[in-house]
């Protein structure tokens, strides 16, 4: 997907949907070693990132990460205490939000509540001075866009929060900025219109072509929405990268256990064979096999990082040969599990005593209703050596 | 929800509102009183609220009372709102505390001495400038507007606290500078509470008798203030009547301040909630 010949047969990439591995592009917003004290706090620790123009970029990280008051500083709400934000080309220091060619759309909407969904929609145009009748067509075609045209005349207490949000959303779009700043876009709907929200925005944005910059704490938003994701925590980023480039090739055991959730087993490098690491928790306990690309010595300290639907179970009674032939074939047992419809979770304990976390898909149909695999079912568990990674940060 | 309504509780309201109201309801009573005596009642009659409306004096010092009313709670309405958004919106700056508490302290000042210290003012200030050469309704005004303004700053800066700053924010993003993020969305959005503040300050200086007694000069007599020196006098009916309708038009202003009040912390609930 990331890379595709060109039709003429010449060596030339086609970048398009993905602009930050081509070599000549420009980035559209340029973030240059940004600090944000506040007071004695650090905010915001001397970031760096590129953004391309037309990407949907998430900044995802917990509360307190840095995150927003970046997207304040993008805004103009914010001044860095040091530090310059280009967008296209123009530096934005001393530029008053008012001014600045970006709009955003607030977590809590921000609705006039004084103003009806047509009069707030047209606010950033009347501000703008575009003559009335501009005005007017604008308005209405935005309004169809976002499918809220029979609401017009409402005032935001009249409205669902979906509608709201939609009103936020056609409210920040209208004066057609450079780049779209969203905070916590879906945070506020309940989980089935957040899903649903989630392909319309990225509809929007691919129809527009606008570049837009989302702050989220819901990696599974980051993930859906994102081109790129840069992981936040205490005012650095941890990662920068696509959804699944962050979640295949976590760079830190942080990155591993707060983008969806991971086995992390401490281990010293006992073995090596190419790239291929023998690795072991303690000097009595069976050996792990992983790949991997990078140098590293005998006894370095690591950590192993399995995804629980990277691991497969089978009940020790019925393994089967892929099982049985694997590597890291471990034992254990059942402790906890939970039938989640599509897929199952298994907290399993192995026999030198560490808990595994393990999610499979139920592919086969249970017809009695009983789950093959129960509590206390004694079963093995194996996954490849290139499923997991090592991870030394 | 339904239990019986404890005995004790309300006996105990009654008590308290009785406590309360009971001399308020005697004195509106005894102003249908025909007997010119005031103890004695000599049947029901509205002949001192005739009275009082053939009397020059309370007419002009109604009048007054009236100017003096609606121009300091207007001029306390700009202050005080300023003031309130100031404490606000200014962030957090050294002595924030300290500030906030002194606007405040008027509330909690005895009248008498804010009344007392206004006065060595506009004695100063003649004494320097010449000017008030005499106080009136100028001095009086200008005193019932520095102490009713700190009822308004009170009214805005809660009413602020309790509003989205995201909302001003929206506006300067869509490219609303200052001044105009201030007439477009703040001053709309503290409409209510500079309205309940104006009202507040309106009663205020109606009711003001101390402050007005230390800051006034001859021939400018307020209602209260005509009420007092005619009481010294000996009491008589046609003040009860006056007293009255002074209750009366002061439970309307109090009463519409706090339905306005009570309305929009309703809308907002009603917003937060949803």
């Amino acid at each position: 997907m990331s890379t595709q010949a060109s039709s003429d047969g010449e060596s030339q990439v086609d970048y398009t949907h993905t602009p930050w591995l081509d070599p000549s592009a420009t980035p559209f917003i340029q973030i240059k070693n940004i600090n944000k004290q506040f007071g004695a706090f650090t905010a915001v620790s001397d970031v760096s990132l590129d953004i391309y123009k037309g990407e949907l970029f998430a900044l995802l990280g917990g509360s307190g990460c840095g995150k927003t008051t970046l997207l304040r500083m993008l805004a103009g709400f914010e001044k860095p205490s040091s530090g310059s934000i280009l967008i296209d080309g123009v530096d934005m220091g001393g530029i008053p939000p008012y001014e600045r060619p970006v709009n955003m759309m607030f977590q809590s909407y921000a609705l006039f509540p004084h103003m009806n969904v047509e009069k707030n929609i047209a606010y950033g145009l009347k501000r703008e001075g575009v003559a009335k009748a501009e005005r007017t067509e604008r308005t209405k075609e935005i309004l169809n866009m976002v499918e809220l045209a029979e609401f017009a005349k409402r005032k935001p207490h009249q409205l669902s929060g979906g509608q709201r949000q939609r009103v936020a959303l056609a409210r920040a779009l209208i004066k057609r900025p450079k780049v779209l700043l969203l905070d916590e876009p879906l945070a506020a709907l309940d989980k089935r219109l957040r899903e649903q929200t989630q392909f319309e925005l990225m509809n929007i944005q691919e129809k527009l072509g606008i570049t837009f910059v989302v702050v989220t704490h819901d990696q599974e938003e980051a993930m859906t929405l994102a081109t790129r994701i840069a992981v936040m925590d205490k005012g650095n980023f941890e990662q920068i990268g696509t959804p699944a480039q962050i979640y295949e090739n976590p760079r830190s055991r942080f990155i591993a256990s707060f983008i969806g959730s991971a086995n992390l087993l401490e281990c010293t490098v006992v073995e090596r064979e190419g790239n291929m690491y023998s690795v072991s928790q303690s000097s009595n306990s069976q050996a792990i096999l992983v790949e991997y690309d990078g140098d590293l010595s005998i006894g370095a300290n690591v950590t192993v990082a399995v995804r629980p639907e990277k691991i497969r179970v089978e009940k020790r009674s019925a393994v089967s040969s892929a099982v049985a032939d694997g590597h890291n074939q471990l034992n254990g047992i059942v402790k906890e599990m939970a039938y989640l419809g599509r897929l199952s979770t298994y907290h399993i304990v192995t026999e030198n005593d560490v808990m595994i976390e393990v999610t499979s898909p139920n592919q086969a149909r249970y017809r009695d209703g009983n789950h093959p695999i129960d509590w206390d079912d004694e079963v093995t568990i194996n996954f490849a050596p290139q499923s997991a990674v090592l991870l030394t940060e | 929800m339904n239990q019986k309504k404890s005995k004790f509780l309300v006996s105990c309201l009654i008590f308290g509102y009785a406590f309360l109201y009971i001399p308020i309801f005697l004195l509106i009573i005894y102003s249908f009183n025909y007997s010119p005596l005031l103890p004695v009642w000599g049947g029901f009659s509205t002949r001192w609220y005739t009275r009082l409306l053939e009397s020059p004096e309370v007419w002009s010092a109604t009048a007054l009372s009236l100017q003096i009313a609606f121009i300091s709670a207007t001029v306390a309405t700009v202050f005080g709102t300023l003031a309130g958004l100031a404490l606000a919106r200014l962030g957090r700056f050294r002595g924030k505390t300290v500030f906030t508490g002194m606007i405040s302290a008027p509330l909690v000042m005895p009248e008498v001495i804010t009344g007392l210290s206004l006065l060595l003012l506009f004695i100063t200030l003649w004494q320097l400038t010449g000017w008030p050469e005499q106080r009136g309704m100028m001095t009086i005004t200008i005193a019932h507007i520095t102490f009713a303004m700190a009822y308004v700053a009170v009214i805005v800066q809660s009413r602020l606290a309790g509003t989205n700053q995201a909302l001003e924010e929206a506006a300067m993003d869509l490219g609303a500078k200052p001044l105009r993020v201030l007439t477009d969305i703040t001053i709309p959005m503290l409409a209510p509470g500079m309205m309940a503040g104006w009202l507040l300050a309106f009663t205020l200086s109606l009711d003001d008798l101390i402050i007005a007694s230390f800051v006034s000069g001859p021939g400018s007599t307020t209602l209260p203030m005509l009420i007092y020196s005619r009481i010294r006098l000996g009491l008589k009916p046609d003040i009860n009547a006056l007293a009255t309708i002074l209750i009366v038009s002061v439970a309307i202003g109090v009463l519409v301040a706090g339905w306005i009040m009570l309305r929009q912390q309703k809308q907002r609930a009603l917003l937060a909630n949803q």
